[in-house]
């Protein structure tokens, strides 16, 4: 059986002069919690943005496949690619704060994913909506259908989010730094009910995001991207304890590990920033900043296989 | 929003109070009313009849607060020309000016959401410049002679509406296009931009995430945020339309409350003249509360939380 | 020190086109109203009855020595045309000083100072706003006699909110900028503040409120006029003419198409021109 999303190959382009993706590939199982880390800028969240066909206005996306359930979405119209969203595949944003429609009430936004995609009554809809909020664990969900987002907190309208996109029961479920402009503490709770919800459902998850104590935490397997390439992809407890592309092992020495660093020992850095990218720039983008580079980092870079599910692309040999 | 509400109001009748007093020195500007009501041919003893019959005589500040007394009791004295009551005459007339402005209104609605939205959708297309043309061409357009030419081509080489008057709703059609121009142009631009800005929004994103028709994301989700302002300023349009309607009930003939104060203008008939100017204020000044009640109908995030 | 710098990047296709367009209308305008007495070939206020609503040049039977043709009363259309054009910029500009000095003058006021004196120049507005300016306009005129002086001073009088409205919002940003903070630091006076640090970086939105209340005021004038309380006959203002063309509207349809045109065509040129200044002038702004 094929995997439930296969990417291979992304080319994200916006006009004629920036790539903002190239050349990605990554698969996500069922079941499985897929962490796409890396530098803001370095193109995860156009990733997912792409995969979900909604690319702002001049993104342009080509890919040599794109499949999901083994259905090629590269040759679905909009409206096919709509009858997937919110419904098999969804998706939840950065921005609780601005992610809901401030003129809707939470009820009215969650039960038109229910009656558009399955047809479902509104009673229906409306049960299924209480059920959930119930479920991502909202208290007095009744209340809350009938509120506005502007009366909710920013922890609370991330959880109507995850509701939301859970209405339809997806396979599928793309998540955009859900946690970043949230409090810590809510940061938590938000994040163990991600995992909890995507065990207890089987759900295959894309979670997107740039702080690798996540990553450790929730992810099955890793794809760390460096300026629109996966530049290593691993199964977690590998990534962590046999990192090979110097860019994995520069970001992995960015964070502190209590017990094993000593207080006076300064926390690794990289030096310089992410490159622009254009078309036509070939060879490692990571080579201005990496230690190991040479003139030969300037052409085609091989990928390499350290083990089997554990590749990365350097000239340095596994 | 109760407070805010209250506030409005006390701004309102401060508003009120003051035009009252403009309009009450507007009708003193031209010196001795007395002659001038009494005209050219009249003799020394006739203006003096009709100074003490019109309480002229008295002193100034005694008149204004006489008017201003009878004023808040709805009495807008005795029009020297149609020998009637003022607020008579106004309310025979206002129904003719409402209908105009209203028709008016429903005109540049059905024009700019349609044009804005459109413009909105097909950004920094050929469409979207059409658009904004469109735009340019009604600011500069003189609606008095636009209804001129309507009269010449609609009126007279088509036939397909009648000239002047205020017979049938028909009548209405042509005076209400030329009155609907002045609130196109802003309307329209006003309507793209709420869009634009609207269709860019993280919510949108939410919608199409969610897998929502084109419409329900167009007319539903961004529609209902960018209307928000365009309500607001419909209203006070309705308003400066009432206020404009002078010129177009004089083209059209339509015995309007703008047709009332063009006659009394003409007649030195100041009771009229500062009447209809306090109503017309009024009016615009209730028309703004109008768009404030309608801002928080239509967005959540004003009635509190 | 400060200065409001200009975006003066390169705009594109259709914009700047249509920018060029509305200067050149307005370059023609302004140079007719200069150069009137020489432009005319007939005098505009002599009558001939007997050349009464000669027809123009695109039609039959017209006479070459009138290229507009003639109006009710004989008088060269073109001449007129020409005179009213000076009549319209006339007013459009003297109206647009008058205003803007009052507009702005309140509305610098209301956004420096803030508090109660805001309050009041809020008040003002919304007193103003809430005024019919046709009715009050038409009034005054029909009161005192009509004469250009009046109306001028009346609808400036009337036509400053746009003006106090922006003065207002722009100076109230430009108060809260960094540079002016420093300049209070450094002592400066609150003149020299507001004649040194305010005033050039809100003039940019101030010129292009400018050219929208000259094309207002030439519409209301005109449509003054077209009611027979803005400029006096014989005067050629292009509204009066169309007033005076009416009555001939249904068999000479042109007498009042001409001088129609004309004032669209004109406003219509200061608009596309100040539409061009605002994107010129953008709102960037920089802090040094």
């Amino acid at each position: 059986m094929s995997a439930l999303l296969d990417v291979e190959g992304l080319e994200v382009g916006f006009g004629s002069r920036t790539s903002a993706v190239r050349g990605t590939s990554l698969t996500v199982e069922r079941g499985e919690t897929h962490c796409l880390v890396g530098e803001s800028g370095c193109g995860k969240s156009v990733t997912a943005l792409a995969v979900m066909n909604l690319l702002a206005r001049g993104g342009h996306r080509t890919a040599r496949r794109m499949t999901f359930q083994g259905k090629d979405l590269l040759k679905l119209n909009d409206g096919g690619m709509a009858k997937l969203r919110g419904n098999a595949m969804a998706m939840i944003f950065q921005e609780p704060m601005t992610s809901l429609n401030p003129a809707y009430t939470v009820g009215s936004q969650m039960t038109e994913v229910l009656r558009r995609h399955k047809g479902a009554s509104q009673r229906a809809a409306t049960d299924r909506a209480a059920d959930l909020l119930a479920r991502v664990g909202i208290t007095a969900p009744g209340l809350r259908l009938g509120q506005f987002p502007h009366q909710l907190s920013g922890g609370l309208r991330q959880r109507v989010m995850i509701a939301m996109a859970l209405m339809c029961d997806p396979q599928l479920l793309i998540a955009d730094e859900p946690t970043t402009a949230l409090d810590v503490t809510v940061q938590a709770q938000i994040l163990r009910l991600l995992a909890e919800l995507q065990r207890d459902l089987g759900l295959g998850m894309l979670l997107i995001t740039h702080d690798l104590g996540i990553v450790a935490r929730v992810a099955t397997r890793v794809s760390v991207m460096y300026a629109g390439e996966v530049v290593e992809s691993a199964a977690t407890a590998q990534l962590f304890a046999d990192p090979r592309h110097p860019y994995t092992k520069g970001l992995l020495r960015c964070v502190p590990v209590p017990g094993k660093q000593r207080q006076d020992e300064p926390l690794g850095s990289i030096p310089g920033t992410v490159p622009r990218i254009g078309p036509g720039f070939a060879g490692c983008a990571f080579r201005e900043r990496c230690d190991f580079a040479d003139e030969t980092c300037a052409h085609i870079i091989p990928r390499h296989a350290a083990s089997p599910g554990h590749d990365y692309l350097c000239r340095l040999p596994a | 929003m109760f407070n805010f509400l209250i506030r409005r109001l006390v701004v309102a009748v401060l508003v009120a109070a003051t035009v009252m007093t403009l309009a009450f020195i507007l009708t003193r500007l031209s010196g001795d009313l007395a002659t001038s009501i009494a005209g050219p041919n009249a003799t020394q003893a006739d203006i003096e009849a009709i100074r003490q019959a019109y309480g002229l005589d008295r002193p100034v500040l005694a008149q204004f607060f006489d008017w201003v007394g009878r004023a808040l009791t709805g009495d807008l004295g005795e029009s020297y020309f149609f020998k009637a009551r003022v607020s008579t005459l106004i309310a025979e007339r206002m129904p003719i000016t409402l209908t105009l402005g209203l028709t008016g209104l429903v005109i540049a609605l059905v024009v700019s959401l349609p044009l804005g939205i459109l413009a909105a959708v097909r950004e920094n297309t050929g469409l979207d410049r059409v658009v904004q043309m469109v735009a340019l061409f009604g600011q500069a357009m003189p609606s008095f002679w636009l209804g001129l030419i309507l009269m010449i081509t609609l009126g007279l080489n088509l036939g397909w509406l009648p000239i002047s008057g205020t017979g049938s709703w028909q009548h209405f059609v042509m005076p209400g296009i030329v009155l609907a121009f002045s609130a196109i142009p802003a309307l329209t631009r006003l309507t793209r931009a709420g869009m634009i800005q609207a269709m860019g929004s993280d919510y949108i994103r939410t919608a199409r995430a969610k897998g929502l028709s084109r419409a329900s994301i167009l007319l539903k989700h961004a529609l209902r945020n960018a209307a928000i302002p365009v309500v607001a300023i419909a209203a006070v349009q309705l308003g400066f339309m009432l206020g404009g309607s002078i010129v177009i009930e004089q083209v059209f003939a339509l015995h309007g409350v703008g047709f009332l104060a063009w006659e009394s203008i003409g007649k030195n008939d100041f009771p009229v003249v500062q009447a209809v100017v306090l109503v017309l204020a009024v009016i615009y000044v209730a028309l703004t509360m109008v768009a404030d009640l309608m801002n928080a109908v239509l967005d959540p995030r004003l009635r509190g939380p | 020190m400060s200065v409001a710098v200009v975006n003066a990047g390169p705009r594109r296709g259709w914009k700047s086109v249509s920018t060029w367009i509305g200067a050149i209308i307005v370059g023609i305008a302004v140079l007719c109203a200069i150069l009137a007495p020489a432009l005319v070939p007939h005098d505009p206020f002599a009558q001939d009855l007997d050349k009464r609503l000669l027809v123009p040049f695109w039609m039959e039977g017209t006479d070459p020595a009138y290229i507009l043709g003639t109006d009710q009363l004989g008088r060269d259309y073109l001449s007129r045309l020409i005179y009213g054009c000076r009549i319209s910029i006339l007013i459009g500009v003297t109206v647009t000083v008058v205003s803007g000095l009052i507009g702005i003058t309140i509305g610098v006021l209301g956004g420096f100072l803030g508090g109660r004196v805001d309050d009041a120049v809020l008040f003002a507005i919304t007193t103003r706003l809430s005024i019919p300016v046709v009715l009050v306009a038409l009034a005054v005129v029909g009161l005192l006699g009509s004469s250009m002086t009046l109306l001028v001073l009346t609808l400036g009088l009337l036509l400053w909110d746009r003006f106090a409205v922006v003065a207002r919002s722009t100076t109230m940003q430009v108060r809260n900028l960094d540079f002016v903070a420093a300049a209070w630091c450094a002592g400066c006076s609150r003149f020299r503040i507001l004649s040194r640090e305010v005033l050039p970086n809100i003039a940019s939105h101030l010129v292009v409120v400018a050219t929208l209340e000259i094309a207002l005021a030439i519409l209301l004038e005109a449509a003054l006029s077209f009611l027979g309380l803005g400029v006096p006959p014989p005067l050629p203002s292009w509204g009066l003419m169309i007033a005076e063309g009416k009555d001939y509207m249904f068999f000479s349809p042109w007498v009042i198409v001409i001088p129609g045109v004309a004032l669209f065509v004109l406003v219509l040129g200061i608009n596309l021109l100040g539409d061009g200044l605002r994107d010129l002038f953008g709102t960037h702004r920089t802090d040094t």
